[in-house]
């Protein structure tokens, strides 16, 4: 009854082409946006921000720009875990060299640092295609987390071989270390992640992402009519690790405080925004938020329903949480491959009719 | 000769030897990958779910104990029996069977037809499923394997092979630390091998594999139904993940690091083509060797050690930059 084109006139061609053409949709939008700004701020608190908030805004930006490289440009990585760990020490590396400049140029700098390795290794995928493809992004996997458990310069030598982030302030409020407020972190976190899709989103529609789109239907034939698969192909590796970088970046410095390499960004890492991707939608931004929400919901609700409302030992709940999410995951890929973000277009579209069936 | 030479010749030997069990996981994947064009993740969570019901069969354990005690609050551990490793090992073949027959009915039935991606991704789910069930069903402490085959011999050996010790310090004036176990690993993993090969050329259920693996369709028309043999894939693929299992198990404990042995598979595979079989086993004789050298001649010296983490994967990367097929892979055309 509300949600539908009819009465919605768009005069220009900008206000045609806009995210979200649909009245409904754009107020929605809004009104998600001030919720997200303007009200949760005022009520977080420690539990909410480190338990779903942080790591959902985090992750949501990984799936993002996983969903960037695998959704869009149909090349799959199972290098996040490495990528977001080159994130997190450049951000470390950044924040202990230049202690006075502000964390948003430091986080948006290991970003570029990232993307310029993720280039790196994905001039492989020029040659390489598909499972070998996939496999061959373990390499950067287990390669970074080896240099950065072996070369002490990245950790500052220090005893533990962990990284420490340092108390660091933006506009005078502390965002780092263990005594920064919940609502300056989380808004530090949504800042990020609220352009990061927007970034995304516009990339994704325009002649860039057409281009990967191409490339991942089907390289040969874009190649013919014109994508230059080099190109092609290494700006969705730049791009998508960009925004894997720049939530490694957040998930060492504000999320977690102290990083283990080893033990944060390990493949199971990969596998899980993997996972996000897979289980929100292949190739849709909604999708990449869709399944961070999912994901980092999941082990949340069993550990609730499990341990405090059952009462079993918390080693049960996390074996039954691998055989859940695994069954889940592989409900998800017989019901709807495509994901939460399918479901969510056919929820669209039956509106778009209701209350009349046809 | 120097000391040197002798030094990296063991340690070569080893990497042989090394690169026999990585190639007994590949092995599986290659099975899988050939007739029905699913890259199976789980194999290697595959192998710690038959090393961890063959342990927990020959204890006698009652599955899901823990997690009935937990419910029930009753108090169960186990039926107090030992099984003969022979009736277990036979036991847990049936076990494996099943989950094949399962796998079949409840996964991959329903994905006839998906992009290979989708079935890649569904096998990593099922290899955190597998993984829970395993850890439900058996607990997750680190459990010792010892299989005896006949009563008290036939023991899986363990330890310093004396004959080669002697043998080789008498040559050199060096003795060659080489593990029994290994040795016997790769006797198991030529004799496996040999069976498949049999197994593929001379019975009728082999032809008809090799049939689906050339083409579906046409292993459909002329009668071949596909259901069985992906069942029969699956269920050969779980008795080299057991085997696997078995080798690696009695060498390092049955625990979760086991089913990381799938990731050692994976450059294995990559060297040597997804669809080979000679290929799986001298691409991980390569990488075997390769790593072991690597680590012995550049990786402990200068780079601080624990190289074989990737270099195997570097290995098989710069490989696949020159040869995108494998070793031994199908020649790939593609056309628009």
């Amino acid at each position: 009854m509300f949600y539908r084109e009819a009465g919605d006139f768009h005069t220009t061609y900008t206000s045609d082409s806009q995210t979200f053409p649909i009245k409904f949709d754009r107020y929605r939008y809004y009104v998600i946006l001030v919720i997200a700004f303007l009200v949760v701020p005022f009520i977080i608190n420690d539990y909410w921000a480190n338990a779903i908030l942080l790591p959902f805004l985090i992750y949501a930006i990984a799936a993002i720009g996983l969903n960037i490289l695998t959704g869009y440009c149909g090349q799959v990585s199972l290098g996040t875990g490495g990528f977001m760990a080159v994130g997190a020490y450049a951000c470390y590396k950044l924040m202990t060299a230049f202690p006075d400049v502000s964390m948003f140029i430091h986080v948006i700098l290991a970003g570029a640092i990232t993307a310029v390795v993720g280039v790196l290794f994905g001039l492989p995928s020029l040659r390489i295609k598909g499972f070998y493809l996939a496999v061959a992004t373990l390499a950067a996997q287990f390669f970074l987390l080896w240099l950065f458990n072996k070369v002490p310069w990245f950790y500052n030598y220090s005893a533990s071989g962990q990284i420490n982030a340092p108390e660091r302030e933006v506009f005078g409020i502390l965002i780092t270390g263990a005594s920064a407020p919940a609502w300056a972190t989380y808004l530090f976190c949504l800042i990020f992640c609220f352009a990061s899709a927007i970034v995304a989103r516009n990339l994704t529609r325009g002649t860039v992402g057409r281009k990967w789109m191409a490339i991942r239907d089907m390289d040969i034939a874009a190649e013919i009519i014109g994508v230059n698969p080099l190109r092609a192909k290494l700006s969705a590796f730049a791009v998508s690790s960009f925004f894997v970088g720049i939530s490694g970046a957040l998930f060492f410095s504000i999320y977690l405080g102290a990083v283990e390499v080893g033990e944060a960004f390990s493949i199971q890492k990969s596998f899980l925004v993997l996972f996000m991707v897979i289980v929100g939608g292949l190739g849709s931004i909604f999708g990449s938020f869709a399944g961070a929400a999912f994901l980092v919901l999941l082990p949340v609700a069993l550990k609730v329903l499990g341990v405090d409302m059952l009462g079993w030992p918390t080693d049960i709940v996390a074996h039954f949480q691998l055989v859940i999410v695994g069954a889940l995951i592989i409900f998800f890929l017989i019901v709807e491959p495509h994901g939460l973000a399918q479901l969510w277009r056919l929820a669209k579209e039956k509106l778009r009719l209701w209350p009349f069936p046809h | 000769m120097s000391d040197q030479f002798v030094f990296a010749m063991e340690v070569t030997l080893n990497g042989l030897m090394a690169g026999v069990l990585y190639a007994l996981v590949a092995l599986g994947f290659v099975l899988i990958y050939k007739a029905s064009g699913i890259f199976n993740f789980a194999q290697g969570v595959m192998a710690l779910f038959a090393a961890m019901t063959l342990v927990g069969i020959m204890n006698g354990q009652v599955p899901f104990s823990h997690l009935i005690n937990a419910t029930f609050g009753t108090d169960l551990h186990d039926f107090g029996w030992h099984l003969p490793a022979l009736l277990a090992i036979l036991l847990t073949v049936g076990v494996m069977v099943l989950l094949a027959w399962g796998v079949q009915r409840f996964v991959f039935s329903h994905l006839v037809g998906q992009e290979p991606i989708i079935l890649f991704m569904a096998t990593i789910g099922l290899a955190y499923f597998l993984e829970g069930l395993a850890d439900l069903m058996w607990g997750s402490e680190i459990k010792t394997l010892n299989v005896c085959l006949f009563g008290e011999s036939g023991c899986l050996p363990q330890g310093i092979n004396e004959t080669i010790d002697a043998v080789t310090y008498e040559w050199f004036g060096y003795g060659f630390f080489i593990d029994n176990l290994d040795i016997t690993a790769t006797i198991v993993a030529a004799v496996l091998v040999a069976a498949l090969i049999a197994f593929s050329q001379y019975t009728k259920q082999g032809r008809a594999l090799r049939a689906v693996a050339d083409d579906h369709q046409a292993a459909l028309s002329v009668g071949i139904s596909l259901n069985f043999i992906w069942i029969l894939v699956w269920s050969l693929a779980g008795f080299v993940a057991l085997v696997a299992g078995i080798m690696w198990g009695a060498k390092s404990g049955v625990q979760f690091s086991l089913s990381l042995i799938a990731l050692k598979a994976l450059p294995v595979l990559m060297l040597g083509g997804f669809t080979s079989i000679p290929g799986a086993i001298v691409g991980g004789l390569i990488i075997g060797v390769g790593e072991k050298l690597f680590e012995f001649a550049i990786g402990a010296p200068f780079l601080g050690g624990a190289t074989e983490n990737w270099f195997a994967y570097v290995l098989a990367l710069v490989f696949l930059v020159f040869r995108p097929q494998g070793l031994f892979g199908e020649k790939i055309i593609e056309r628009v």
